[in-house]
This record gives C-alpha cells, structure tokens and sequence, in this order.
C-alpha cells in the first residue's frame, strides 16, 4: 500500500502497479523518498527498478539494529540512477528469528562486500550470496559488533583487569 | 651439545630435501600456477591491504583482495558520542580527505535538524577548504601513483606544494590533518588575520606548480607507455561493482555531485567538470590534474568573493557560543555547559547526505532517535566502492601493471576499512 506522501512519486506508483501489494509502506522524510519492501521480494523488485527505472547504481547497502523492537532488522538499500539523478532508499524489515533475506548479488555485482559487511557487524544472512563470510572482522571472531546488544569496548578483551 | 647437534642435523636434512625438491625440473611442457600473496605490507598498497593473486608466469589469473586490517569501528564508536563529538571522528576515516568527512557528517545532521540556517560565509568557507583537502589528495596520491612507477622526482614536487596546504589548514583550523573544522551550524573559527594574504600568495602560484607536474610526467617516454592503456575495465562493469569519482569520470560518465547534486553553494561556483574516455591509468591522471586546476579556480573565486558574515549559524542550542560571550553572558555559558554536557537533541529520522570527495562518492547515512546521540552512522566511502573493481582491473593483464592500475584508483585503507 503506497503512503499519501508517495502517490506522486512516478517510480513508486509504478512499482506498485507492477507488483501489487510489494511496498508494504514508506515516506518522504526530508524529502528523501524510502520505500518499504516486502523481504521475500526484494530481488524481483531491485531488478525491475535497474532494467525499467535504470537505477543502474547501487550506492550502498546498510543495516539498523532497533533492539527490542521486533521486527528488529532494518535492512537498507541506497539506489542511486544516474539518468534521471534521483535517489531511492528502500528497506526490508527482518525480524531477529529470520534475519535472513535474499541476496541482490545476482543485480549488481557491486552488492557482494556491502552484504558481507551487514553480514559481519549485523549478523543478517543474505541467501544465494556467493561467499558470505566476514569482511572486515576476523574470520574467526565472535558477534556482530554493530548490533545494539555489543558493547562498545567488545566482550572479549577489557583493561578493566590491569 | 647433543640436541643442538640433532636440531641442525634435521634442518640440514630439511634443507637438502627442499634442494632435492626445487632441482627436479618439471616435465617439459608442462606449467603450474603460482598464488603470491601480495601485501599486507606492500609500499604500493598504500596501506595495510592485502591481494591474494593467482599467477600463471606474469599474467594475473585472479585477484581476491582480503581488507579489515585496519578496521577501527568509527560506525560504532560515533553511537556512543554526542552529535559534536562524533564530528572529531570523522577526521580518522580517511587522513587526506578529512574535510569532505566533516563537510558530510555536518550537512546530514543540518538536514536532520531541519530549521537551521547556514550562513552564506560559513557555506563559502566550507567549500574554499573542502578544495583544498581535494588538492591536498590529489597531491599526495600523484606524488606517490608517480613514484610506485619509478618517477621519483614528481613526488617531492607534490609535497613541496601540499606543505603548504597543510599550513594553510593549520592556520585556520589550528591542525594539519585532523582539522575538525567544519562543525554542526557552521565552521569552527573565524579565519585569521590576514589569510587573504596567504591564500592568495599560494592559488596565485599553484596552477604553474601543476603545469610543472604535468611537463615532468608528460614529457616522459615511460610515464606514458607504463599508463596508456593500462588498467582498463568495462564502463558498464565499473557502474555494476559500484566505482564512483574520478575513476568512472575517467570512462566518460559524466557525473560529479557537486554540479549534480550541488551542495553549500557549489552552484555559485564557476568550474567544469573533467571527464575522459580513454577508461585508463593515464586518463585517470589526467581528469585528477584537471581537477586540481579546477579546485585552484574555486578557491580563488571563493577567495575573491567571500561574504562578510557570520561564520556560525545563529542557532545557540546547537552552536558552542564564543568564548567571549562565554564569559560575560549568562545565557551562553548556561547554552554551553548543555552542549557540552549533554547534547543537544536532533528529531527522530534519517538523511542521506552525498557529497564529491577526491576519491568519489562518500555519504552519509545518519539515523537519530530523538536523543543526544546518533543512533546510527552510516559512512559509505568511496574507496571501499572503488577496491571491488580491483579484481576486474586486475585479472588478465601482467603483474606489473598492477601497480600502476592499484595506484590509479587512489584509494586509502581507513577510508575502506573505517
């Protein structure tokens, strides 16, 4: 269901015409239209917005830990298009059980280490990924250090003791 | 005596095998890849960056860059301080560019805010130094993308020339790197005494300093053959792995936030935008030196025409007050003991800020609660963007260019690892 705020916006309101009952809500926010996208469907809908609204750039991919909110994920694509110089947010909520979503890799091939960043600090899955593993932690470190429930100075070493 | 003698037996018996070994010459006909593990300590990786490269004899078969040698988690720590605090943070995210990281995380947040009002100064201001920490990148990277291909002399031009850059910046903002001068609601001090002077002597001089560079580089022979045609990739691969700035300028795409998107008052500024299509080393080189010519072509328009003015927006629950009022008003030291205590609170919400920093696009995605604190800060930097494109640039050429096409993407560890 598309927001009073976005019945204007001519991508949003052609998307839900292409695919009804995909964009589960939304806002413009200061001016920044953001889209919110029903998990399961993310793929087929960041290939429609690159093949027919040319978002041929993937700015990034993030995440928001809301602890305790559930759905506690916020998972956040930052859709760039060149031709018509116009941003796209859209984001996928997951909550902590399924914290698992699609990967986009097959779309932009620029997705790859943007997920396997939200993957190490957040702890959130992305399927069919072609080699999900941590980027920029150890590879055998433990906990996703940006999520809400990680202290800042880490678990595992603390001068509290010297 | 007798285990010394038995330990130096079996590394002599190791020691001969391994002889053994490297003596028996494979069969004739046949070859074997070979992985060289380039890195993490490389001078020409410019960082701690470490690339995993399959060879078959001299040419790159595959390339698997490993990063986080430098991780610091600055997303993290910007969660545990007020919205000032975290502006001296984002100084650390890449030492060269550090302006565009404050000009970034100081406009999402003024976005965030919402009623505030930037003065016409302060956003000149803002510009005049953001292109001089451009010129300061672009400087240091040429100096030293010219000397990993061996034409030593170019880099101490550059760094006679960023010297004093760096003293311009430690004259307005008291620091040479870590300036921290572009604050939430303006910029953080007035300019000193007689900075027209110093600036003017300085933009005045340095566009025969890049006519300079440009003879030493140009009119040499292997300059040219070590970068034309070197290092190229696909336009359509560079957009799909995520490449922005000067690299896929350099392919022809013609997009630069700040005559795109123009931000604190790019739009007033007369320059143009350098593009390319060669898509090589040497075209790379070229749209950066443009760019430096162009960046002295802003400063002295910013220096000619700087607006009398506040330097601070007039907003006193967000703005540390003067120290001069500090003392002799009541108001301002009570609004400055809240600031500094406490915080000042941004509304609930989220921005998303971009601007053109030396290596591309860097933004900002910055979410608040309500509170204090940010609650979260997303830094998308340009040179973490850029590395992926590293295996399509390397795989299938020889070894020796990849130091040239490494250097040509100018990228810097911390601004990839954060």
């Amino acid at each position: 269901m598309l927001p009073d705020s976005l019945q204007q916006h001519a991508v949003a309101a052609a998307l839900e015409s292409r695919l009804p009952g995909v964009i589960t809500g939304g806002h413009a926010d200061r001016n920044e239209p953001t889209l919110f996208i029903a998990p399961a469907q993310i793929v087929e809908v960041c290939r429609i917005l690159k093949n027919e609204f040319s978002f041929v750039r993937l700015s990034a991919i993030t995440a928001v830990d809301w602890q305790p909110a559930d759905p506690r994920f916020e998972v956040v694509y930052l859709l760039h298009s060149l031709e018509r110089n116009e941003r796209l947010r859209l984001k996928c909520w997951l909550s902590e059980s399924a914290c698992e979503i699609d990967s986009v890799t097959g779309i932009w091939r620029g997705a790859d280490w943007y997920e396997r960043e939200v993957f190490d600090l957040f702890g959130v899955r992305f399927r069919n990924h072609p080699g999900l593993h941590r980027i920029l932690m150890p590879t055998d470190w433990e906990g996703h250090p940006l999520r809400k429930d990680y202290p800042v100075h880490g678990y595992k070493y603390s001068y509290q003791n010297e | 005596m007798r285990e010394i003698t038995i330990h130096t037996d079996s590394i002599a018996a190791t020691e001969a095998a391994e002889n053994t070994a490297v003596m028996v010459e494979p069969p004739v006909g046949t070859t074997r890849k070979m992985i060289l593990n380039m890195g993490p300590q490389h001078p020409s990786t410019h960082g701690v960056l470490r690339i995993v490269l399959e060879l078959d004899g001299e040419t790159i078969l595959k390339a698997v860059p490993d990063i986080g040698f430098l991780h610091t988690g600055i997303e993290k720590e910007c969660e545990a301080k007020t919205w000032h605090q975290a502006v001296t943070l984002t100084d650390r995210v890449d030492y060269l560019s550090n302006l565009s990281n404050n000009l970034v995380y100081a406009l999402a947040v003024e976005k965030l805010i919402g009623d505030i009002e930037i003065p016409r100064k302060a956003q000149w201001l803002r510009v005049m130094m953001t292109e001089f920490s451009r010129l300061n990148s672009h400087l240091v990277w040429l100096g030293t993308h010219a000397l990993d291909i061996g034409a030593m002399s170019v880099f101490f031009y550059c760094f006679r020339e960023r010297e004093d850059i760096l003293r311009i910046l430690e004259m307005f903002s008291g620091q040479r790197m870590m300036t921290s001068y572009i604050r939430i609601g303006g910029v953080a001090l007035e300019p000193p005494r007689g900075w027209q002077q110093v600036v003017g002597k300085f933009i005045n001089a340095f566009p025969s300093k890049v006519d300079e560079y440009e003879e030493l580089l140009d009119s040499n022979p292997i300059w040219l053959r070590r970068t034309q045609g070197v290092g190229q990739a696909p336009l359509e691969d560079l957009l799909d792995l995520g490449v922005t700035g000067p690299m896929i300028r350099a392919a022809g795409v013609k997009w630069d936030i700040r005559k795109n998107e123009p931000y604190s008052s790019y739009d007033e500024f007369d320059f143009e935008m350098q593009t390319r299509t060669e898509n090589d080393v040497y075209a790379r080189y070229r749209v950066r030196l443009g760019e430096m010519r162009q960046s002295a072509r802003i400063i002295k328009q910013a220096l000619e025409g700087m607006p009398e003015g506040a330097y601070q927006a007039d907003a006193p629950k967000i703005v540390l007050p003067e120290r001069e009022k500090m003392k002799t008003q009541m108001e301002a030291l009570i609004y400055h003991f809240k600031i500094v205590t406490e915080g000042f609170r941004v509304p609930a919400g989220e921005a998303y800020q971009a601007v053109e920093a030396p290596r591309g696009e860097i933004a900002y995605y910055v979410v608040s609660n309500g509170t204090s604190k940010p609650y979260r800060v997303y830094m998308r930097t340009p040179s973490f963007g850029n590395l992926q494109a590293l295996p399509a640039l390397l795989e299938g050429r020889l070894l020796a260019d990849s130091i040239a096409a490494l250097g040509s993407m100018d990228f810097v560890l911390g601004d990839v690892d954060r």
